[in-house]
């Protein structure tokens, strides 16, 4: 029995998103999203690309805290122009956090209420509108419930699946790998390309995931457990990559 | 041509109304200083475009600025730009949002002279209802037929940067790691103002930095602005990093009107640039 805390569990989740990106960009917004992803790097991906957060490519693998001094292996130049190019390119995997997600994986981290009139303006556009259409995204909740997994968005800033389909070949390089959130791991390898529960994090039952859902999820009859870190990637995570414990800070014990 | 120039003057040049472009990113190399004039001008009605930092936040709360438009508005230690939140919660200024890459199109497709270009950022988001009035499809007009985003141009009628140094003459140079799209800014733009952080002799430049770090040259920029710490409080690396302390005090203030005023007062309202940094430095 993994003695993983559920922090640790959603980070090999988001770790697992990235398996087969090979030399893509993978950029990780969310303290457990950028730790999976360092992760990724670490273990079983070795070919990601990682920035800096700044301007520059990083070969090594920077802790995500800690008082480890580290000098930056720098390999390549990457402003955000640069960035814009490669995503549109294609060659990149984000996991963005989610304000607001629906069944088909629309998503909205935009503003809360009416657009020309927010309840609460939040980070506006940014690149979700083009960072769905262009290459792979997978997205993070740490606080699932029914006020994140949402009937309908307010604003749509990530494209979902069914808005998706009506763009036809136009949105060929769409792709909404997962969502991992505190609760499991969802996909929508469904035919209707709805959101599907993919793996519910142990202790976590489907009844608790569909009463903080708001919004009929697919539920396969036998909905597997989400692995857990095995006693490297455990190391790695509490040892290396987060001593200081970010993740904890994001998904309580 | 010697394009030496103030705030004062290059603000001078504005009216109401116009269409501004302030390059940087964030609360990143920010022209602040050229800012802090416009604040203390009697400038209304203005269209800001930005990738926004305490520039949209600022220009917004104080009416300076009634249309914005941006990919996003945030003070990057402080994810959410407090300001910027009120006036957008308030409905108070119009908000034309754009993905972050249709807003780089827009600019480059202004610096080509062309009316649009072609994306597919945008397709099937919020974006294109939001701005359904101004933005419209295209048909690639090859076998693929296939439809896309037309990002029209968006020119300016004034650019803002701030770069680290130049010349008088207006070429300009960035030494930190990423020219965000300072040059599309100006490339858009009628009139063009450096503010940099030294002015300096043309054959000092590449003694600071190889060529490759000079960003614009001198056909690209009307006005050249000495405005040492003039990014304040965002960041000019490697010149300075940003002024934590004081971006934390500028976000506080959204909390608290009094507090407001206060800040107000004593930064902007009554001081022009060399009081402001003089009441920085003993802050």
């Amino acid at each position: 029995m993994s003695d993983a805390t559920r922090a640790e569990v959603c980070t090999t989740a988001v770790a697992d998103a990235f398996r087969g990106d090979g030399e893509r960009l993978a950029s990780a917004f969310g303290a457990i999203p950028a730790l999976g992803a360092r992760l990724a790097r670490s273990t079983f991906e070795p070919d990601l690309l990682m920035t800096d957060g700044v301007a520059y490519l990083r070969d090594d693998v920077a802790p995500l805290t800690g008082d480890a001094v580290q000098e930056p292996i720098v390999e390549g130049w990457m402003p955000f122009r640069r960035v814009f190019d490669l995503l549109w390119n294609g060659r990149r995997h984000v996991v963005m956090t989610a304000t607001q997600i629906d069944r088909y994986g629309n998503h909205n981290f935009a503003c809360i209420g009416p657009h020309a009139k927010p309840k609460a303006q939040l980070l506006g556009m940014r690149g979700a509108p083009g960072n769905t259409i262009c290459h792979p995204t997978s997205y993070w909740v740490p606080n699932h419930s029914t006020r994140v997994f949402v009937e309908q968005v307010d604003v749509v800033s990530g494209v979902g699946y069914d808005r998706a389909r009506k763009l036809g070949s136009a949105a060929r390089f769409h792709e909404i790998r997962c969502v991992v959130s505190n609760l499991g791991v969802f996909d929508f390898d469904t035919p209707d390309r709805r959101m599907r529960l993919a793996s519910l994090h142990p202790g976590v039952s489907v009844d608790e995931v569909v009463e903080q859902t708001g919004f009929e999820l697919a539920i396969p009859d036998d909905a597997p457990t989400t692995r857990t870190p095995d006693a490297e990637e455990l190391r790695l995570i509490r040892e290396v990559l987060d001593p200081g414990g970010a993740r904890d800070r994001e998904v309580p014990g | 041509m010697d394009k030496r120039t103030t705030e004062r003057e290059a603000v001078a040049e504005l009216r109401d109304g116009m269409t501004i472009g302030i390059g940087g990113w964030g609360s990143r190399r920010k022209p602040m200083s050229v800012v802090r004039e416009i604040l203390r001008s009697e400038l209304r009605d203005l269209t800001l475009v930005t990738y926004g930092g305490p520039d949209a936040g600022l220009l917004c709360k104080t009416g300076k600025v009634s249309r914005i438009i941006y990919g996003f508005v945030s003070l990057d230690s402080i994810p959410l730009e407090p300001h910027f939140r009120a006036v957008r919660q308030a409905g108070s200024v119009e908000a034309v949002e754009l993905d972050e890459g249709m807003l780089q199109w827009g600019l480059y497709a202004a610096t080509l002279r062309l009316p649009f270009l072609p994306t597919r950022a945008g397709l099937g988001s919020d974006v294109l209802e939001i701005n359904e009035r101004w933005i419209k499809p295209v048909t690639s007009p090859y076998a693929d037929g296939e439809e896309l985003v037309a990002m029209p141009a968006i020119e300016l009628d004034a650019a803002f940067v701030h770069l680290n140094r130049a010349d008088a003459r207006g070429n300009a140079q960035y030494l930190g790691p990423d020219p965000y799209f300072d040059d599309l800014f100006c490339g858009a733009a009628k009139r063009r103002f450096v503010s940099c952080e030294q002015i300096v002799e043309t054959g000092d430049l590449v003694k600071g930095g190889v060529p490759q770090t000079l960003l614009l040259n001198r056909s690209q920029v009307d006005g050249v602005i000495e405005a040492p710490h003039g990014a304040h409080f965002t960041e000019c690396p490697p010149d300075y990093g940003r002024d934590e302390a004081f971006q934390r005090e500028y976000a506080t203030t959204a909390k608290d009107p009094d507090h407001w005023d206060r800040f107000y007062a004593k930064y902007i309202d009554t001081v022009d640039e060399a009081e402001y940094q003089k009441r920085v430095r003993e802050a």
